[in-house]
């Protein structure tokens, strides 16, 4: 096996029933790791902007960007880590915050790492944190010491630096 | 003017020039064949025996033709007995478009009376489906689907109608052009590829021309037949290019792969340039992988870039339809003044030398007919001019290896997914296409009872098919793999009770035969061959344990065939 990357995949495609289940039935009926997977309509509520993160091989990466390209829903696409380009995730965390101090500690750590408090129960802080994985990653390893009681990620968004865009 | 979505969609199959679809009705496609009983004379209704059989048919009659094969079926069981038959088309590349009828709009995921969910079932096994949610959408929704189903690298198309489309009014308008801004197939050639190509192919002490299905779907083989001659190349062809040149002439050096032949294989392994043209680089072909064409660098021309480089790294890439990359080709060759290739005579010699292993010898006794022999004499008999389908198994390689095709389109069987019970309704469909051919489907005892209920259908239709059915009461692929690495543990491969097929023919209303003797071989095919408006069911009883060879066995390369 030679040596896997995670590659960060942007996909424009028909906004159209079933063409989401296209490009993720193409990578199970061909065994190809899909990692995140995240869809929403563009600007133009025509197509959709599907944002696909992948461990794989140079060769299979190759593959992958043909295989999706061969879709009929598919416009257009691009493998990011062809260019200098920016990844996001958003992530939801709910703390238990009952213990004695912990308020004070989820608040510290939420403004570190410029994170937002953005619902408050009389038992439960619910945080937005938004970054690149590993600064997700960091944030809940940070936050270990609470009770965390729920994480919802939205798994990677990317986009290009300067003028590169993926447009029709 | 109005008209309900069935009458529109009998209009778009006119507009279309459909002449001939295969189909069988049920609840949901009512509609549809009560506008098809108004419009009988422009477009001819197969009524088949099964679903399954009516996708081959549309297959034997997209590959004898070259025009997309059409099929109608009810929602439920009447899609999904389709599958197998689109799945085949997808792995063949062969233009269909199905039609599926589907529950009313309103019963969709209610688990409603024949409802299937044949837009997700067939998903992975489709160029591209589609389920039609307004009438407005059914004409345009027809006109892509013949259009994705026909450009590009060829395949099936699934459209999906709900019932209450087909009973809604709206105005017809069949759209003269297409475009879909997400679906554009490359169709001519990189130009400096082309010249690369050629450069490579000037300096190449030990070429070879490995051709395969996508030269028979571009129309290319003129083309082929052209630059090899000029060049002087060898050339093989894969199981699904066979007649994209001719099996006769002398630069042929067979089929290769598995069951090639032994000069090809070792041609390959050997060669210092590989020239795929429209050829995948199939596990069939290329035997283990790691030990694939050691010493040669590798030209594909494709029209389908995923087929590029997926099994085998390729150094010239050329992404286009094949018969135009062709015409480039010859031009950029007649473009260089006084060009002439390196000396190959020395590769030729080699290929001579490995020719005198008469790699598919065998040898015809007095006592049990070998299958080898009929095809033989099948292909002597029809002066090497029929249509030949096949279904799968020992009967498919020697048809494939014996039978000496000469043009393309001729020889039609299921290749990629290896589809028993495809051979007779793919007959079926090659028969409808072309009345006034001689249709040959060679069988085995195996596979024709995958469909034979199709003879029923030959009889509706008058087809007069000649099926010839190598009998030897295996299944004998699977035998000859338990043969050889089961230690002869015939575990299901024996076919215990077969029906009397002569008795079975005559019952649906054909001549049935049975030939035992070799002696009567010859004359047992000339006297079905001169039956021109009968069926006959030619019943060859066969050598019982009778192997395929030559063999690349699984994983080996393709200097390591064995002979016998």
């Amino acid at each position: 096996m030679s040596d896997e990357t995670r590659h960060v995949i942007s996909i424009l495609m028909e906004n159209e029933a079933g063409a989401l289940s296209r490009v993720s039935g193409l990578f199970s009926a061909r065994g190809y790791n899909i990692e995140s997977l995240t869809v929403a309509p563009t600007e133009d509520a025509t197509l959709s902007r599907l944002t696909l993160v992948t461990l794989c091989s140079e060769e299979i990466v190759e593959q992958i960007m043909k295989q999706l390209h061969k879709l009929v829903d598919v416009v257009k696409l691009m493998d990011l880590n062809d260019y200098p380009h920016i990844e996001r995730e958003m992530m939801l965390v709910k703390v238990d915050v009952q213990k004695h101090g912990s308020c004070d500690q989820v608040k510290r750590l939420t403004d570190i790492f410029r994170a937002r408090i953005i619902d408050v129960s009389d038992k439960t802080y619910t945080i937005e944190v938004t970054g690149n994985r590993t600064k997700l990653d960091a944030f809940l390893q940070a936050l270990s010491e609470a009770r965390i009681m729920e994480v919802v990620r939205s798994g990677s968004m990317g986009i290009a630096r300067g003028s590169s865009a993926l447009t029709v | 003017m109005e008209l309900t979505g069935a009458e529109i969609f009998v209009e778009c199959l006119k507009a279309e020039g459909v002449d001939t679809i295969f189909g069988y009705p049920g609840g949901a496609v009512l509609h549809i064949y009560d506008a098809l009983y108004k419009e009988a004379e422009h477009v001819n209704h197969i009524l088949v025996r099964h679903e399954q059989a009516a996708v081959h048919a549309a297959e034997g009659y997209a590959k004898a033709t070259n025009r997309p094969g059409v099929v109608l079926v009810t929602s439920g069981p009447g899609a999904t007995n389709a599958v197998t038959g689109i799945a085949d088309a997808y792995m063949d590349s062969v233009p269909l478009v199905v039609f599926t009828g589907q529950v009313p709009r309103h019963l969709i995921g209610n688990d409603a009376f024949q409802e299937v969910d044949i837009v997700g079932i067939t998903r992975p096994c489709v160029k591209h489906n589609f389920l039609v949610t307004d009438v407005k959408d059914l004409a345009s929704t027809v006109k892509k689907a013949f259009y994705i189903a026909s450009t590009g690298r060829p395949g099936p198309v699934l459209v999906d109608i709900p019932k209450d489309i087909t009973a809604a009014r709206c105005e017809f308008d069949y759209p003269k052009e297409i475009s879909i801004r997400s679906y554009n197939p490359t169709v001519k050639g990189n130009k400096r590829q082309i010249r690369r190509a050629i450069d490579l192919m000037l300096e190449s002490k030990r070429p070879i021309l490995y051709t395969g299905g996508g030269v028979v779907l571009s129309g290319g083989a003129a083309e082929l037949t052209q630059l090899a001659r000029e060049l002087k190349f060898p050339v093989t062809n894969t199981l699904m290019g066979l007649g994209a040149y001719p099996a006769t002439d002398p630069l042929f050096v067979g089929m290769l792969g598995m069951h090639g032949t032994y000069e090809a294989n070792h041609a390959m392994h050997q060669s210092d340039l590989v020239i795929a043209i429209g050829a995948r680089f199939d596990d069939r072909v290329t035997g283990n992988i790691e030990k694939f064409c050691p010493h040669a660098k590798i030209i594909h021309v494709d029209i389908d870039p995923a087929s590029i480089s997926k099994n085998v790294k390729v150094d010239i890439p050329i992404v286009g339809d094949v018969k135009h990359v062709l015409v480039d080709l010859l031009e950029e060759l007649q473009s260089r003044k006084d060009w002439q290739t390196a000396d190959t005579s020395a590769w030729w010699s080699q290929i001579n030398e490995w020719r005198k292993a008469d790699c598919l010898k065998y040898e015809q006794d007095d006592e049990s007919i070998r299958s080898q022999f009929v095809v033989e004499k099948l292909w002597e008999v029809t002066d090497g001019d029929a249509y030949v389908t096949s279904d799968v198994g020992q009967h498919q390689m020697w048809a494939a290896q014996f039978y000496k095709f000469d043009k393309p389109n001729r020889w039609i069987n299921s290749g990629g997914l290896g589809t028993m019970g495809f051979g007779l309704p793919a007959a079926m469909g090659v028969q409808i296409a072309y009345p006034d051919a001689t249709v040959a489907c060679i069988t085995g005892d195996g596979s024709i009872q995958m469909n034979i209920q199709e003879l029923s259908t030959c009889m509706q239709y008058q087809l007069p098919i000649k099926i010839i059915t190598l009998n030897n009461g295996y299944l004998g692929m699977v035998r000859q793999w338990q043969e050889f690495f089961y230690q002869k543990r015939y575990s299901m491969s024996y076919m215990d009770a077969l029906p009397d097929f002569v008795k079975l023919a005559e019952a649906y209303g054909h001549v049935g035969m049975r030939i035992e003797r070799p002696a009567d071989v010859e004359g047992a095919l000339k006297e079905a061959m001169a039956m021109k408006n009968r069926l006959v069911f030619m019943d060859f009883i066969t050598k019982r344990e009778s192997n395929v060879y030559p063999m690349v066995p699984a994983n080996a390369g393709h200097n390591e065939m064995i002979l016998v």
